[in-house]
């Protein structure tokens, strides 16, 4: 019977959660007319037309790519830059070790609200305003201390005897690093990259800001539509629909380390 | 775990404490830099030392927004927490079951800002969305771009769909790492339901659930792009929240050393928060465990 109730609960907050998105999808397969016209739950009409749009002019799906690609460069830099500091932050005590790290964690509390201004400045200034790199930098600044912070949950939870095993056998400290530490917190990686992936690919105030033509990314071609025209309701949620898609393969490529994962860092 | 005392570890640190410096230091240095300065252009500034702070810390705009945001994040973590505990318990424990609500929770996580705020817009209006429409038809006077009720309702909702995921998400991970053992000895002394839950379940999601506060108040405190394209404020200064309020300032009417002002109070305010709660869980757990 309590086996029964539960499920009950559940099924209610998983149709709470697709509701929304399937009316996001119901409407970018309708056309404007039937959108605007009647209450369907079904499209009476299934058209692609919306995705085609989309797909065909280069102003909207060059915000896919340039999104991809900035998201890709900032989970890249993250990882490679957290893997060692983690390490150093699991494995060592050393000067100002405690005061660095909570101030790698403040900058995951800035709000980008207040940094909008400044960095606009800086990457002006340096002739890095609307390229990628610059965006995938700007995003550093919550993603590099949160990678280190998952990571140094991960590797805190490899005993310490296996560096030392290593060493012992000669390792030097790169080779075991890469071929020994690394492949022992696979898991650890994948949920950091995913976060990373996660927070990059979802935040707008930033690399809208940063970007205006060349690199400008899908979420601010999104608003700029919205604020012009207005009421393209079936392209705006074809647009929508397929910001989710990549995020949507991510979690199922990432789905068992979710699971799994999760338990043995902190996070 | 024994640490070793080595400072040759800087090497190690040093990479990300460049890019984090690059992104944090020389920004916020420009927004102290602003905040004791009034600007007319480059070449021409005053200092004006703490003017700027007085002027915004009698703002009673502040003050208002300062209050929406603390009730809008109190009931963004009243709501989510126990909402996210609760469908942490109700989730399968293994089989195919797993993935599949693995993938559905996480999906809104994965959605830009901006697509929820759509997602949200479409579903809530009167005349073209499901929700919206079902509650007219319910016979309910709903309307988000009107009613600076529903409006703050709606941001609500929205945020508890977006977020609460991430509360069952790290629940979740800190219930599957209770050994079998637990619960089969709980059985075999009678315990309850909520004896098993208050006594084996809760101290184990005790250290995931300090994340997952920490990271729905800061992000809850710092929420602009949501409501932004959901309500853009409004009605009137409903849903004008902190950041929503500070990006006004700078950017719609380009008072820089008042926004820089206003900047350093809010950054200040999250970090003593963040650092009174960690502070105050971590030593009671400690004493705890005495």
């Amino acid at each position: 019977m309590r086996f029964q109730k539960r499920h009950i609960a559940l099924l209610v907050y998983i149709v709470f959660l697709l509701l929304p998105i399937y009316w996001l999808f119901n409407m970018s397969i309708k056309t404007n007319t039937e959108i605007l016209g009647a209450m369907t739950l079904f499209p009476d009409n299934p058209t692609l037309a919306n995705y085609a749009t989309i797909l065909t002019d280069p102003a909207w799906y060059s915000g896919y790519i340039n999104s991809m690609i900035y998201v890709g460069i900032n989970v890249v830099i993250s990882l490679l830059v957290a893997l060692p500091a983690a390490y150093a932050f699991s494995r060592y005590n050393f000067t100002g070790d405690k005061h660095l790290f909570f101030w790698l964690l403040t900058n995951r509390m800035a709000p980008p609200a207040v940094f909008l201004l400044p960095f606009f400045q800086l990457y002006s200034s340096v002739g890095l305003f609307d390229t990628h790199i610059a965006v995938a930098l700007a995003h550093c600044l919550f993603n590099v201390p949160l990678a280190v912070w998952i990571l140094e949950g991960f590797m805190s939870g490899i005993p310490k005897e296996i560096d030392e095993t290593a060493y012992i056998d000669g390792y030097s400290f790169p080779r075991f690093f890469t071929t020994i530490f690394i492949p022992l917190i696979r898991s650890g990686i994948g949920v950091t990259a995913f976060f990373c992936f996660m927070f990059s690919w979802v935040e707008l105030l930033l690399a809208r800001t940063l970007t205006s033509v060349n690199a400008k990314p899908i979420v601010a071609t999104m608003t700029r539509t919205v604020s012009a025209s207005g009421l393209d309701w079936g392209v705006l949620a074809a647009a929508g629909v397929l910001t989710i898609v990549p995020g949507a393969l991510v979690i199922w490529f990432v789905r068992n380390y979710i699971a799994k994962g999760f338990a043995m860092g902190r996070v | 775990m024994n640490k070793i005392t080595n400072n040759k570890a800087w090497f190690l640190v040093l990479p990300v404490f460049f890019i984090v410096a690059i992104s944090a230091i020389i920004p916020l240095m420009t927004v102290v830099n602003y905040s004791v300065q009034d600007i007319f252009d480059p070449q021409t500034r005053f200092f004006v030392g703490t003017d700027w702070f007085r002027q915004v810390l009698e703002d009673s705009r502040l003050h208002d927004a300062l209050i929406r945001q603390i009730v809008y994040t109190g009931s963004v973590l009243f709501i989510e927490v126990p909402l996210g505990i609760g469908i942490a318990l109700t989730l399968p424990r293994k089989g195919w079951g797993v993935s599949a609500c693995m993938v559905l929770l996480a999906l809104p996580l994965l959605i830009p800002w901006n697509v929820v705020g759509t997602i949200w817009q479409i579903f809530g209006r009167a005349d073209i969305g499901l929700g919206g429409y079902t509650l007219n038809l319910l016979g309910m006077d709903y309307n988000y771009s009107q009613n600076p009720m529903d409006a703050w309702v709606t941001v609500l909702v929205m945020d508890i769909w977006h977020w609460t995921s991430l509360i069952v998400l790290l629940c979740y991970a800190g219930l599957r790492s209770i050994p079998d053992a637990y619960y089969q000895a709980a059985k075999i002394d009678g315990a309850s339901n909520w004896a098993v839950f208050r006594f084996i379940q809760l101290p184990k999601m005790q250290s995931v659930l300090v994340i997952g506060v920490l990271l729905r108040f800061m992000d809850s405190f710092m929420i602009y792009t949501e409501p932004f394209v959901l309500t853009g404020g409004g009605p009137g200064t409903a849903t004008t929240f902190l950041s929503q309020f500070l990006v006004t300032v700078a950017v719609g009417q380009f008072d820089l050393g008042p926004a820089a002002a206003f900047s350093l109070i809010y950054f200040l305010i999250i970090l003593l928060v963040c650092w009174v709660f960690y502070t105050v869980v971590m030593n009671a757990g400690k004493r705890e465990e005495q």
